[in-house]
């Protein structure tokens, strides 16, 4: 086990390089001089020089590509012009937000989308399964910032259960209660989406699973049906059903670029969005690279999880 | 599992458009995509109000106001003819997208997947690379890099799709690039770029039309995600997304402005989902969501058809008229067609038969282990010790499974929990049944594999099915079989999966066992020199019901049914090369059309017109011997 997942870690490091290199060319293909969109339309000459040589802009790609390298392993991402400090720390600190966000909405769509597809796989074509398809099917089809807006309308305004917007209380917050307070309508809204995506796959994965010859063997054992249905063919459904929470994690971490926007959540989308609006290039740089990190190590964390379940895959 | 359920005719694959408008929710999509797309169309041509026309004056109007169907924005513009107009730029950049993604996306699968080796690596690497991003975020990078604006974002969703076609495509020219046309098309000179547009791209299309379904509404959803972010339309273009943006402004006092587009983007997307849904279930029946069914976990019973229980027997197990058949579409297979079998205490019987005679289905039935849907027990009686099992409740019914009656099944690899160890699956087997602690119950189950001679027993334990060879699984099995020491063992081929040595190695075992436990078993097997090794009586099974039963010394020595002869005709015989094995003319009938008279007619060699008239009965011919045969080969009718 160990092994597996030194060799896991291990190729996790191409991939991370890759990264990298795609987040370092997206500075290149800016039309025009990197220096000035970078600094604006008013920067002084002699700032643009400097910038130039900071980033040896004046130097081949491939030499500029390993500065940049170099200086991202020292933890130096550059400098946000627009709001004048490191980029990593404003990264950094953006990221936190959003991984709480993130890490909530990713819990929810799990255990709300594996209870739901075993609901609907057990009660195949009952009612039961016809509801939790047509929430699925609505799920999926409902763009999530719309989502957001109507809970905020609803749970907001007008029943005034949750905030509107902002991750603690202006005054008085900021312990964990004001905070779980605040995550419940943008985690739900973030999760949305995957949960209709998990619910989906995991019915379809306990079917299939529900027909092997192991759970007929698991019956003509006399174990109850419950343990068939929980234990049996759920951790043989989960197998490939994890991959795909890992998938999800994707779309979470995008998926907080609106929800943060609408919720006014000061994570790392609603930073990039603002960055993009006012051309702070090293910002997004930044924050595209770390985000994209993050969802490498989710992915990571997935595929160790299915080693851990399943014994065929630890080779 | 025997193959009862035979392979759908040609003739009832319907034409696709049928199946689509059959499919409602899919033609319900259809219509209101159709509907939207019209409205895009005919936009210009509708007498609207200019959708940019400011007026301070009626700003924020309600819907259904005068003039103005929908009510009216922050700036007074009219919200019907802003939303047709939007609907037309959003449909007009998610369309383009999809088309930009599956043209560049298919063109890199279909390079990468014929050309193959190095070329495929490169390109599928750099794929990957793409794939490694958060889907969203990697459009927001080149957003970001481009400088917003609608065609700037219609480049970014395009970008990030173009893997799933990508992906898709490659997997499938693979597979093609290496077909005999393809290679026949080389040889005949023609060039790549021939061959890739004219012989594989036809085939491939399909998988195109599909990937562009999934990833149409996404595309959409995505470009109506970047102009609410402000990063897509400018002002004063405006799309769905971008509406939905400055309604959020006023979401507090005119909601309507927020809710309008924000359904019509749904409406959108939804009706692209259901109608993409069809389209898939008709072009990838295999991913069709419906198609799969999953069985319940008992057997379901027609009470109404089931008999009174016959009177008290002393036997082990009785089963008599046993009905077991399959609902399938429109047709109803009669897998068992009225079995009686007994069993006394200690006896070992045999069900012989073909693939698709019912034998399996009979032993499945017993415990209620028959799949349902599609099967169900439509009549009979099964007593277990004098016990009506098809009026036992549910609970009773676990009870007895693993407790007075084991079952071995065929596969063992399939037949083992995959992600238990073989040691946890033994200790749920006794668990089930015994009040031990797990400490225990572990310790009988090393117990149980030192009996069935597995070496290390106590280290095999923690072995994963997987880790272990063929034989030594089937051993497992049976050392989970032997848990709570079974009055009744019902073994369905269990050595057909092992090779001889093997074979010859769990037979001696299974012999064993039942001279030292003393319990009876029901083997079956579709292999006679199995029987001789360790049967007492056998049944012959042919077209769901028994054709000959008897002790293994007459059957063997001198079969009176045509259809046994012919089986034992099958098996060669060690030692006497030169005899001719005859395979069996001709196929069993289906199993929802038997024919009258004798079901082996068609196939007997002997058959006269009269065995084409009647059902025929099972004629006692003395000695606990019977055949369903009208002219026997052996013994004499009484």
């Amino acid at each position: 086990m160990a092994t597996y997942v030194a060799k896991r870690l291990l190729a996790v490091i191409p991939v991370l390089l890759g990264l990298s290199i795609i987040v370092f060319l997206m500075m290149t293909l800016i039309p025009g001089d990197p220096a000035t969109a970078i600094l604006g339309n008013y920067a002084t000459p002699e700032n643009v020089a400097r910038l130039n040589a900071q980033l040896g802009l004046d130097k081949p790609l491939p030499q500029q590509y390993l500065i940049w390298l170099g200086n991202l392993l020292q933890g130096d991402l550059g400098r946000s012009f627009a709001l004048n400090r490191p980029v990593l720390d404003e990264v950094m600190e953006r990221f936190s937000a959003t991984l709480v966000l993130a890490g909530a909405a990713l819990l929810l769509c799990a255990v709300l989308g594996l209870i739901a597809g075993i609901v609907s796989a057990v009660n195949q074509f009952g009612w039961a399964d016809r509801i939790i398809t047509l929430f699925v099917l609505i799920g999926i089809s409902t763009p999530s910032f719309f989502l957001g807006l109507m809970l905020i309308l609803g749970f907001a305004v007008n029943l005034r259960w949750f905030p509107p917007s902002g991750m603690y209380a202006i005054y008085g917050g900021g312990d964990l209660p004001d905070l779980l307070y605040h995550l419940v309508l943008p985690a739900f809204t973030l999760a949305a989406v995957a949960t209709g995506v998990i619910a989906r796959l995991t019915r379809t994965a306990m079917l299939e699973v529900l027909r092997q010859d192991f759970i007929r063997t698991a019956r003509a054992k006399g174990v109850s049906e419950r343990r068939v249905i929980c234990v049996h063919a759920f951790k043989a459904a989960l197998v490939s059903v994890i991959p795909v929470i890992g998938i999800q994690a994707g779309f979470v971490l995008g998926g907080a670029v609106y929800i943060e926007t609408v919720f006014q959540w000061p994570g790392i989308g609603a930073m990039l969005v603002n960055a993009i609006s006012t051309r702070d290039i090293l910002l997004v740089q930044g924050g595209v690279l770390v985000v994209a990190a993050s969802y490498v190590l989710f992915n990571l964390a997935a595929d160790v999880a299915q080693s851990l379940l399943d014994p065929r895959l630890r080779r | 599992m025997s193959g009862v359920i035979s392979t759908r005719r040609a003739s009832d694959r319907p034409d696709a458009v049928r199946l689509m408008l059959n499919n409602r929710l899919a033609t319900g999509g259809l219509v209101v995509l159709v509907a939207m797309v019209t409205l895009a169309l005919l936009t210009p041509l509708l007498p609207l109000h200019d959708p940019n026309a400011t007026s301070p004056a009626d700003r924020l109007m309600r819907p259904l106001s005068e003039g103005h169907l929908l009510g009216t924005d922050a700036l007074g513009r009219d919200i019907f003819s802003r939303l047709v107009w939007g609907l037309r730029v959003t449909l007009a950049v998610g369309l383009s997208a999809t088309l930009i993604a599956a043209f560049v996306g298919s063109a890199v699968g279909l390079v990468a997947g014929y050309a193959g080796g190095r070329t495929d690596n490169v390109l599928m690497r750099g794929i990957d690379m793409l794939m490694a991003f958060p889907y969203i975020l990697l459009a927001l990078a080149i957003v970001a890099v481009l400088g917003p604006g609608l065609i700037n974002a219609l480049y970014a969703i395009a970008v990030v799709n173009i893997p799933f076609f990508a992906r898709n495509i490659r997997g499938v020219t693979l597979g093609l690039a290496r077909r005999d046309f393809v290679d026949a098309a080389r040889l005949s000179g023609k060039s790549h770029a021939r061959i890739l547009s004219t012989e594989i791209l036809p085939n491939v299309a399909p998988v195109i039309v599909v990937t562009m379904s999934t990833t149409v509404g996404w595309m959409i959803l995505e470009t109506a995600g970047l102009s609410f972010l402000g990063l897509g339309a400018q002002p004063p273009q405006a799309d769905l997304g971008s509406m939905l943006g400055d309604g959020r402004r006023v979401l507090f006092n005119a909601p309507h402005v927020a809710l309008i587009p924000g359904i019509a983007i749904f409406l959108l997307v939804m009706s692209i989902n259901l109608f993409g849904d069809g389209v898939r279930d008709v072009l990838d029946p295999r991913l069709k969501s419906g198609a799969l069914t999953r069985p319940i976990g008992r057997t379901a019973i027609d009470r109404s058809a089931t008999d009174a229980p016959i009177a008290k027997s002393g036997n082990v197990l009785d089963v008599s008229g046993l009905k077991a058949q399959f609902d399938v579409g429109s047709r109803t297979l009669h897998a068992v067609d009225g079995v009686d079998l007994s069993l006394a205490p200690g006896e070992t019987l045999g069900i012989v038969g073909e693939s698709g005679s019912g034998k399996s289905v009979t032993a499945m039935a017993i415990m209620g282990l028959v799949p349902t849907p599609p099967g169900r027990i439509a009549g009979g009686a099964i007593q277990l010790n004098g016990e009506d099992l098809l009026a036992a409740t549910d609970e009773r019914i676990r009870q007895l499974r693993g407790g007075a009656v084991s079952h071995v099944f065929q596969d063992p690899l399939s037949t083992l929990h995959p992600l238990f160890t073989v040691g946890d699956q033994i200790v749920e087997a006794i668990r089930a049944h015994q009040p031990l602690n797990h400490r225990k119950a572990r310790e009988r189950a090393r117990e149980l594999l030192a009996l069935v001679r597995i070496p290390n027993a106590q280290s095999r334990l923690d072995a994963y099915p997987h880790e272990l060879s063929g034989g030594m699984r089937q051993r497992v099995v049976i050392a989970m079989a032997l848990a709570n020491d079974a009055g009744l063992l019902i073994a369905d081929e269990p050595t057909t999966a092992l090779d001889v040595t093997v074979q010859a190695q769990i037979l001696t075992l299974i012999n064993r066992l039942r001279r030292d436990k003393g319990a009876s078993i029901l083997f079956i097997t579709h292999d006679f020199g199995v029987v001789s090794a360790i049967c007492d009586r056998v049944a012959v099974m042919y077209a769901g019901r028994i054709v000959e039963t008897g002790t293994t010394a007459q059957i063997l020595n001198d079969p009176a049914h045509p259809y046994t002869r012919k089986l034992i005709d099958c098996v060669p015989v060690l030692g006497k090369p030169d005899r001719r094995l005859d395979a069996i003319e001709g196929l069993p009938p289906p199993a929802d059309d038997l024919p009258d008279g004798c079901a082996f007619a068609p196939r007997c060699p002997y058959a006269r017109p009269d065995c084409r008239k009647d059902d025929v009965p099972l004629f006692d011919l003395g000695d606990e011997r019977g055949a369903r045969c009208l002219f026997p080969l052996a013994g004499h009718a009484s």
